[in-house]
């Protein structure tokens, strides 16, 4: 990565520049206020009794005892929540606090404030909760055909896409059954965050989210209350990855400071945001492909069954993209695809990093990977052969008219010659520290995969983002509710307002509900176009508007004008203006940006669902010890379809980051769940890969074709990333064992069968 | 509750801690009661690293330390790697690499570096990767943080890469 810009420059940042983070120096300092470093005088701590059963009904709830206790202020039930019971991302199923029946471990049942959080600690074990165990729903193989664990039924959703001709036959086919376990996404700042009753009779509400408006949504709902009176504020979030996108504390911290008439903080442990949050939905997949003999798809069968858990969550639009996208960028005339997501008595599932096609990459790649092996042609040209066009259908009968450069993630991916120098270090053997592996027992394996993913909201929402700009003396501040993560919006929202107005200083306002509309979900890689597409829309409107009042006071043409390095300038140069002086009265536009309209899938499945797609290609090299069934990925190479590359530092770190978390899915992050348990709900035990477990990534290219409609025809980039290295890392597994592999995370227990150890 | 106070000495000045709990972790006292809220709580069970600091020449988990027992020492945060309105090498170097992400393990991350680089200059690749393998970071995949140890001991060892 020689060729990335890693000097400060003092120059100013655009388009097209490593520009640093705006939050940078504080985030380095360790001053940057993360929702869980947040402070009130006389604020309490609040904590969430959980049901310790997976299903059982509530024969009673006696909290008497636990308000007995010195310095408990308030303990609230299912009975206390004011307004409606329930709350959801896309369908309200999901109860603030469960009343006859819990559904799934870890379900609120209570919530205390104290002063001191081992006293609330104290109330929540004081708490009397007697439980009528009930048999779980846990297979979601059954859950359609079983009795209804919720009024709203066992099946949130089920697609039947059906493309062509649904009986042609391929000359050759290839069948296999696969699986994806539920992966969590271990963001490391818990979930947490301080509400502040207001005097008005209204609350303010300072969290970590994903998407402000909708969480205000949800929570005057429960709270019975009207919008406006509920105000929440983006506090610092260490990191969300979908996890973020529903609620978890927000209602229950309304509620206590309400009752309290107090501020109340309340901090997730690491167990309890195992249980706080949705997860990566696990699935079970069937495939057959049907070919020519010359290699070409004829037709792609599956059924894609993903288990939802307790609650709605985002699983239907997960449903969605695992049915659209089940079958690859590829070009397949004819095809069938059954998607269904069921309720469980399992942890609650929803939006993770790629989701649905995450799943489904594993299960298309290692299909086509199959079809290359009966057909005897190279896994590369098998891919090329079949790989999406811009003018291609998809298997939703929507044409590609936006770039689609597949087959030049493929083969620039394909072609890379690594840089890597390899270790002769025993610690980068499998195994590591351990220093167990016996170099005369490894095993390379080496593979290639290719995934997709829609950016944005699809089938029809009406998604659209909001911005103000204001221009004063020079100074731009942008007010966006567009949730900073981590991702680097707030540097991108810098770098497209100096790119307009051509001003230096660029002020982020902070992103809360009060001040501006809503900037639509942190998710779906759709925030550096939708929220990129507010801000850059507002600026332009600002721009217009000096412009305009420019060429009035000065007796300038507006398209003789231009704005750089903070002057108007004329472009013969017989004029020129500073930007400070010339916005000593302030402009402002208000704006609200929207991608192309989508529209819903019909009952086939079909339709022009989506806005635009994403590709990503990944190769992995692994060693394996095949009789310690000990695993190290050696290298990660990739190729990205970016659209227009804004930001290359930051680009980086999306694509090395999010192959990280595919890296982990392939070899050890899994949420065990028993009977309905958790068995892992800790970073003891659920592994995500530490330095020495992820491997250098390389990037072979990163191409640019500028995607039509999208602002700065820039595509968003953080999903590609997580969505074929996994099929690539289990791919190469498989390339050095000569095993079948069938289940990410691959165990050992997968490469080393329990015979062979014994 | 106890009406006895402790003190404990954080980037170079005393602090008083008074009415604590005795069960109150290093991280929880530094966090919440003497207003050093730079070491995170991701995990509070000493798997990730985001609450390290260091005790006299060691770095630890502080989730891990009883406050009272790290009286009479020397204890180094976040907030003690450099002073107000100035960024140490290492860093500047976080920030130039494009090392910081969401940042809640670049504290953890900046203080085991910084450990490091006083003990080895030259550090390889594969002695950084052990050396930060304590501190978990799930946004970046590690590689622009690897890549600013390099450059913070390139400017350490007088500007030149190895």
């Amino acid at each position: 990565m020689s060729d990335v810009k890693t000097d400060t420059p003092t120059s100013s940042f655009r388009i097209g520049d490593s520009a640093p983070r705006p939050d940078g120096i504080p985030k380095v300092k360790g001053t940057f206020a993360f929702s869980s470093d947040l402070w009130h005088e006389k604020m309490l701590w609040g904590g969430t009794l959980r049901s310790p059963h997976p299903a059982a009904r509530i024969r009673k709830l006696d909290v008497t005892e636990a308000l007995l206790i010195d310095g408990v202020h308030t303990v609230l039930t299912h009975e206390d929540v004011p307004g409606e019971a329930v709350y959801g991302l896309e369908h309200a199923d999901q109860p603030v606090m469960a009343a006859e029946v819990v559904r799934y471990e870890g379900e609120p049942v209570a919530i205390v404030a104290a002063d001191h959080p081992e006293i609330v600690r104290r109330a929540l074990a004081a708490i009397k909760v007697e439980y009528e165990e009930m048999v779980p729903l846990t297979d979601p193989e059954t859950a359609e055909s079983v009795d209804h664990i919720h009024p709203d039924g066992n099946v949130f959703r089920k697609i039947n896409l059906r493309h062509g001709d649904q009986e042609i036959q391929g000359d050759v086919q290839v069948e296999g059954i696969y699986e994806v376990g539920m992966q969590d996404q271990a963001f490391l700042g818990p979930e947490s965050g301080l509400a502040v009753p207001g005097e008005d009779g209204g609350v303010d509400l300072y969290v970590s989210t994903q998407w402000l408006h909708a969480d205000r949504r949800q929570v005057a709902s429960c709270l019975g209350m009207r919008e406006e009176d509920v105000r929440i504020t983006l506090a610092g979030v260490g990191g969300a990855f979908g996890a973020r996108e529903d609620l978890s504390l927000h209602v229950h911290l309304c509620m206590l400071a309400m009752r309290t008439n107090r501020p109340v903080k309340m901090v997730y442990s690491r167990e309890e945001s195992f249980h706080g949050h949705v997860h990566r939905h696990p699935a079970k997949m069937w495939y057959r492909h049907h070919a020519d003999r010359e290699g070409n798809l004829v037709r792609v069968e599956a059924r894609v069954l993903l288990d939802g858990g307790a609650y709605a969550s985002s699983s239907g639009a997960v449903i969605a993209n695992a049915a659209c996208f089940a079958a690859g960028p590829y070009r397949i005339p004819n095809a069938n695809i059954e998607g269904i997501v069921v309720r469980t008595n399992n942890p609650p599932c929803g939006a993770m990093r790629g989701f649905g096609a995450v799943q489904t990459c594993m299960g298309h790649e290692a299909q086509m990977d199959k079809l290359a092996t009966a057909l005897n042609i190279d896994p590369v040209e098998i891919r090329l052969k079949n790989a999406l066009r811009t003018g291609d259908q998809l298997l939703t009968g929507q044409t590609i008219t936006g770039t689609a450069p597949v087959a030049e993630v493929i083969r620039t991916c394909a072609e890379h010659i690594p840089s890597y120098q390899e270790s002769s270090d025993l610690m980068s053997l499998p195994g590591g520290a351990g220093r167990t592996a016996d170099p005369e027992h490894i095993s390379r394996g080496e593979a290639i995969a290719v995934g997709f993913k829609n950016l944005m909201f699809s089938e029809g929402f009406d998604d659209f983002s909001s911005a103000v700009c204001h221009l004063e003396g020079g100074v731009a501040t942008i007010t966006c509710a567009c949730a900073e993560v981590g991702q680097g919006f707030v540097t991108l929202a810098q770098q497209i307002t100096r790119e307009i107005l051509g001003v230096e200083e660029v002020v982020l306002a902070p992103a809360a509900t009060e001040t501006v509309g809503s900037a639509g979900s942190t998710s779906a890689s759709r925030q550096t176009w939708m929220s990129g597409g507010a801000v850059q829309k507002a600026c332009e409107e600002v721009r217009l508007q000096l412009l305009q009042r420019l060429a009035e006071e000065h007796k300038v043409s507006v398209d003789d004008l231009v704005l750089v390095e903070g002057q108007a300038l004329s472009l013969n140069g017989d004029f020129s203006i500073n930007i400070d002086e010339a916005t000593e009265n302030p402009l402002e536009a208000r704006v609200e940006y929207r991608h192309a309209p989508t529209f819903p899938l019909d009952e086939n499945g079909q339709g022009d669902a989506h806005v635009s797609f994403a590709f990503a290609a990944h190769r992995a090299v692994v060693d394996v010890d095949p009789e310690l069934g000990l695993v190290k990925v050696v290298e990660l190479v990739t190729s990205q379809d970016v659209g227009r590359l804004l930001n290359p530092l930051q680009a980086i770190g999306q694509l090395e980051g999010g192959a990280a978390q595919g890296v982990g899915l392939a070899v050890m992050e899994e949420v065990l769940v028993a009977e309905g348990n958790i068995r892992n709900a800790s970073f003891t035990d659920y592994l995500i890969p530490t330095a020495l477990d992820m491997p250098p990534v390389e990037i072979a290219a990163i191409i640019e074709q500028p995607e039509p409609g999208a602002p700065f025809g820039a595509k968003g980039i953080g999903e590609p990333p997580s969505i074929s290295s996994t099929a690539a890392v289990v791919a190469a597994i498989r390339e050095a064992t000569n095993l079948e592999l069938p289940r990410v995370p691959v165990r050992l227990t997968d490469i080393v069968s329990i015979e062979e150890m014994s | 509750m106890s009406n006895d106070f402790y003190t404990l000495n954080v980037n170079g000045e005393d602090h008083q801690v008074a009415d604590s709990w005795a069960g109150e972790s290093l991280l929880w006292v530094l966090r919440e009661r003497l207003g050093f809220p730079g070491a995170k709580n991701a995990c509070e069970e000493g798997e990730c690293g985001s609450c390290s600091v260091r005790i006299g020449e060691e770095v630890v988990c502080s989730c891990l330390v009883l406050a009272g027992s790290a009286i009479e020492q020397e204890i180094t945060t976040i907030e003690g790697l450099s002073a107000e309105g100035e960024l140490s090498d290492v860093q500047q170097a976080f920030i130039d690499a494009g090392a910081v992400q969401c940042g809640f393990c670049t504290p953890g991350l900046l203080v085991t570096i910084d450990h490091l680089l006083e003990e080895n200059e030259s550090p390889d690749d594969l002695t950084v990767r052990e050396a930060i393998s304590g501190n978990l970071c799930r946004c970046t995949g590690y590689g622009r943080i690897l890549e600013a140890v390099q450059i913070a001991a390139a400017s350490r060892r007088g500007g030149k890469r190895e």
